[in-house]
C-alpha cells in the first residue's frame, strides 16, 4: 500500500466511527441506559487519557515532571483558577522542573 | 467547578489553543517519520483525531509499514464513535451539519460539551466552538510543526506534554463532584496507566472502556433491586 493510499484509507476509516455514532437511530441513543453508558465511557476514557499522558513513557510507568504538573493543576482547579491559566501553569511547572533537574 | 463558571467561549478557545500547541509536535514527528508535508496535512485535515494520527506516524516511524499504521489508526478511532453516541441526542444534528459535526467529534469537543452539563444550549455551544477552534489551531500548528519541526526542538522542553494531561483533567473536573464518577475516573486512570506498560499506545485508553461498562452494569443491577 502506498503512503497516500494509507493516509486516505485510514482517514476514511477513522471518520466512519465518528459518523456511525451519529447515525445510530435516536430511539436507541435516547434510551436512559445507553445515555448513562455513553457518559460513563466519556469520563472513563478521558480519565484514562489523563493517566497515560501523565505517567506513561517509553521506559514504562514513571513519576516525572508531568505528574508534578498534574498535581499542581488539580490544586489550581480546586481553587477555581480559570482553565487556560491552569493549562499554562502545568506546562510551566513541567518545563521548569526539566530545566532544573 | 472552575469550568462551569467560565464562559464557554473562553474554555473552547483555551482548549483549541492548548491542543494546537500539541499539533506542532505532531507535524514535526510526522515529517521525521517520513511522510511529506501534504500527507501530514491530509492526516490533520481529514483524519483529525490526535490519537489516531500519532499512532499512524508512530507505526510508520517504526518501519512496520503502511497497513499496520492504517489498522492502528482505525482501532484508536473507536472512542470517537462512543463520543458520537453521547453527543447525537444532545446535538440533534440534521442535514449537512451531521457529517460536519461528525468530523468535529473528538476528545476535546466532547469533553467541553460534557463540562457544560446539564445546560443543553451550552453543551451544544461548547461542542461547536471547541471543535472549530481545535480544527483551526490543530491544522495551523501541524503545518508549523511540519515546516519548522527541527527548529522548535522537543515539545516536552516546553512542558506541552504536561499541558495535555492538565487540560483533560480540567474538562472532567466538574463531573468529579459525583463520587461514583470520581471513583470511575481514578480506577480508569489507574488501569490505563498500568496497561500502558505492556500494550502499544492507544490501546490502554480503549480498554478502559471495560471499566466504564463494569460501572454501568453495577449501576443497572442496583436500580433493578
Amino acid at each position: 500500500m502506498s503512503m497516500w493510499a494509507g493516509v486516505l484509507i485510514a482517514s476514511a476509516l477513522v471518520y466512519s466511527w465518528k459518523l456511525l455514532g451519529h447515525l445510530v437511530p435516536e430511539k436507541y441513543v435516547s434510551n436512559p441506559g445507553i445515555r448513562s453508558l455513553a457518559a460513563l465511557l466519556t469520563v472513563g476514557m478521558l480519565a484514562g487519557l489523563v493517566g497515560v499522558q501523565t505517567f506513561s513513557s517509553a521506559e514504562g510507568v514513571v513519576f516525572d515532571a508531568r505528574a508534578v504538573a498534574l498535581i499542581v493543576a488539580a490544586g489550581l482547579f480546586y481553587l477555581r483558577v480559570p482553565f487556560i491559566f491552569v493549562v499554562i501553569a502545568a506546562a510551566l511547572v513541567a518545563s521548569l522542573i526539566r530545566m532544573w533537574l | 467547578m472552575a469550568a462551569k463558571q467560565e464562559s464557554v467561549k473562553a474554555i473552547s478557545f483555551g482548549v483549541g489553543f492548548a491542543t494546537g500547541l500539541y499539533g506542532i509536535s505532531f507535524g514535526a514527528l510526522s515529517i521525521a517519520a517520513g511522510l511529506d508535508f501534504w500527507q501530514t496535512m491530509a492526516l490533520s485535515l481529514l483524519m483529525f483525531s490526535g490519537g489516531s494520527q500519532f499512532a499512524f506516524v508512530g507505526v510508520i516511524a517504526t518501519g512496520a509499514g503502511v497497513l499496520p499504521a492504517v489498522l492502528s489508526a482505525w482501532l484508536l478511532g473507536v472512542r470517537n464513535g462512543f463520543y458520537a453516541i453521547r453527543l447525537a441526542p444532545i446535538m440533534s444534528l440534521s442535514g449537512i451539519l451531521k457529517p460536519v459535526g461528525a468530523q468535529l467529534t473528538i476528545d476535546e469537543s466532547n469533553a467541553v460539551s460534557l463540562s457544560q452539563e446539564p445546560n443543553l444550549q451550552k453543551q451544544r455551544q461548547g461542542f461547536w466552538l471547541t471543535g472549530i477552534a481545535v480544527f483551526v489551531f490543530w491544522n495551523l500548528m501541524t503545518a508549523a510543526g511540519a515546516l519548522l519541526g527541527s527548529v522548535i526542538g522537543n515539545p516536552a522542553d516546553w512542558g506541552l506534554d504536561a499541558a495535555a494531561g492538565a487540560a483533560f483533567l480540567g474538562l472532567i473536573w466538574p463531573r468529579l463532584k459525583e463520587s461514583k464518577l470520581l471513583l470511575l475516573a481514578v480506577v480508569s486512570a489507574f488501569t490505563a496507566t498500568l496497561l500502558s506498560a505492556f500494550l502499544p499506545a492507544g490501546l490502554p485508553v480503549l480498554l478502559t472502556a471495560g471499566v466504564a461498562v463494569l460501572f454501568w452494569v453495577v449501576e443497572i443491577a442496583r436500580k433493578a433491586k
